[in-house]
Formats: structure tokens, sequence, C-alpha cells
């Protein structure tokens, strides 16, 4: 199975849409509720930094009987130091996003702590690409 | 998180108890609460709230609601007489997710909830 999405940059009303409409399609595939949880937490917060820091973004999502891969690629200003933004507590956002209650600086770690695999590419300038994949059997 | 919940709690018992003030979702107020979650920083609600817990905080926008749905929290409580905003009712109520409120402090709310979920243990 495969579905794409499109998000807009700055648009916090449709924030999440993404992470409502794969846990659905997770829930009717009957997928562990574990593994729903989880994959809800890092695509969401992978969802919400494309909104927050990019211009706009398009999020590919593939479902197969062993894994689901999400491919979150953006265009927006990249991220000079992965490292740097793994870090708890670190945070680019401004203080209107930081005032809603984002911007804690929490969400890649969330996204790290909740995804069997993360992968971070980021150009300076240009834009993002994320990858999660989360593996329904979790013995794996 | 409480280690033990009183079995038949839910959402209306708490409203009468503790005085709520219902801003949207009163047809859904059958719900079970499981326990509850204060925090403003979404991504710490987002990593760490559980299924059926009521989410205390001063955030009046529509995310709040989003995550609420994700999570499978009961309800949303709003502190010191805030009020949702409107795009965050409408959520709400398409979201079946109650927003209620009261004019206590955090500090405050948060203790008289933990003691009703936990009345029945004596340590």
């Amino acid at each position: 199975m495969h579905f794409e999405y499109h998000v807009e940059g700055g648009n916090f009303s449709q924030a999440g849409f993404t992470s409502s409409q794969v846990k659905k399609t997770l829930k009717q595939l009957n997928v562990d509720g574990d593994v729903i949880r989880r994959t809800v937490i890092a695509l969401y917060e992978a969802e919400v930094n494309i909104v927050a820091h990019a211009y706009k973004g398009k999020i590919a999502v593939d479902i197969d009987p062993e894994k689901i891969s999400i491919l979150l690629d953006d265009e927006g200003p990249g991220i000079p130091d992965i490292q740097k933004a793994m870090e708890v507590g670190y945070s680019t956002a401004t203080p209107q996003v930081r005032e809603m209650g984002f911007g804690a600086g929490m969400g890649l770690s969330n996204m790290k702590n909740n995804s069997d695999r993360l992968d971070i590419d980021s150009v300076v300038g240009k834009g993002t690409r994320v990858m999660i994949i989360n593996y329904f059997n979790p013995t794996r | 998180m409480f280690h033990k919940i009183h079995p038949d709690m839910n959402l209306a018992e708490l409203v009468e108890k503790l005085n709520l003030s219902i801003f949207s979702g009163k047809e859904a107020l059958s719900k079970p609460v499981t326990g509850g979650y204060t925090s403003d920083l979404l991504s710490d609600v987002m990593g760490h709230a559980g299924p059926g817990q009521v989410w205390i905080t001063l955030q009046t926008h529509k995310n709040v609601v989003a995550i609420a749905s994700l999570k499978e929290l009961s309800a949303i409580i709003l502190v010191k007489g805030y009020k949702p905003d409107d795009e965050m009712l409408s959520q709400s109520i398409a979201e079946r997710i109650p927003v209620l409120g009261t004019t206590l402090e955090t500090f405050e709310i948060t203790g008289r909830v933990f003691m009703l979920l936990n009345r029945d243990n004596s340590d």
C-alpha cells in the first residue's frame, strides 16, 4: 500500500492530519497497538517539524506485510547540525511556535525512541529528508 | 502514573466532584478515566501520556485536540478559567474529546484529580 500526503509549512491547523490518517489505516489493518502508538508519535513529530520549520513537504507512506516505511521530504532551511538537533531541549523554533507548546526540543528524541529505524539527511538551504521504519512484529 | 485507579471513575463523576465546566463533549462523559497527565509541552504529552488519561493544560488551541485524539486521551481540562479558542472547540466536537474547565491553578486541579483517582488507596 502506498499513500502520499502534502504538508504546508506554517499551517498548524492541519498539523497531525497525516498522522491521523495513518493511524486509521494501521488500525484497519489490525496492526499491534503498541506499534501503532509508536508510529503515531514518531510520525506526528516529523509532521509537525515540517509545519514548524519548512516551506512545504511531502510524506510518502508504504505499508507491506512486515513494516511501515515513512519518507518525509521537505523544502526548507535544512538542519546544520543534526547531532545537536537530536539533543533533548535543543530547538530553533520561533517564539510563537514555542508559545503554542511546540518547540521544546523533544521532537527528535520522541522520533528516535519510537522508531525501529530513523534516518535523517539534510542539506542546509534546501531541505530535510526523514525516513522512519517500524516493523509490525516487534520481536524481529 | 497512578498505580491504582478507582474502577468506576468516568468523566461525568470527575466533572461533578471537581465542579468542572463543560465547553464541549457533554455526550461523551461516560468515557472512563484511567489517570491524568499535566503538561503544557505538546511533545511531552505526545511522548508520555497514556490512553484514557485526562490532560491538564493551559494550551487553548486546536493542536491540543489533535494530540488528545491521536493519544486517545479521555478529555482535556483547561486551568485558571482559560477557554478553548473557536477552532479548538469545533475540533473537540468533531473528535469527541470533551474540553472541560476549572478556575483552579494547575497545581491544585492536578492534586485534586490525583486524590480523586486514588481515593481508595490507604497508603
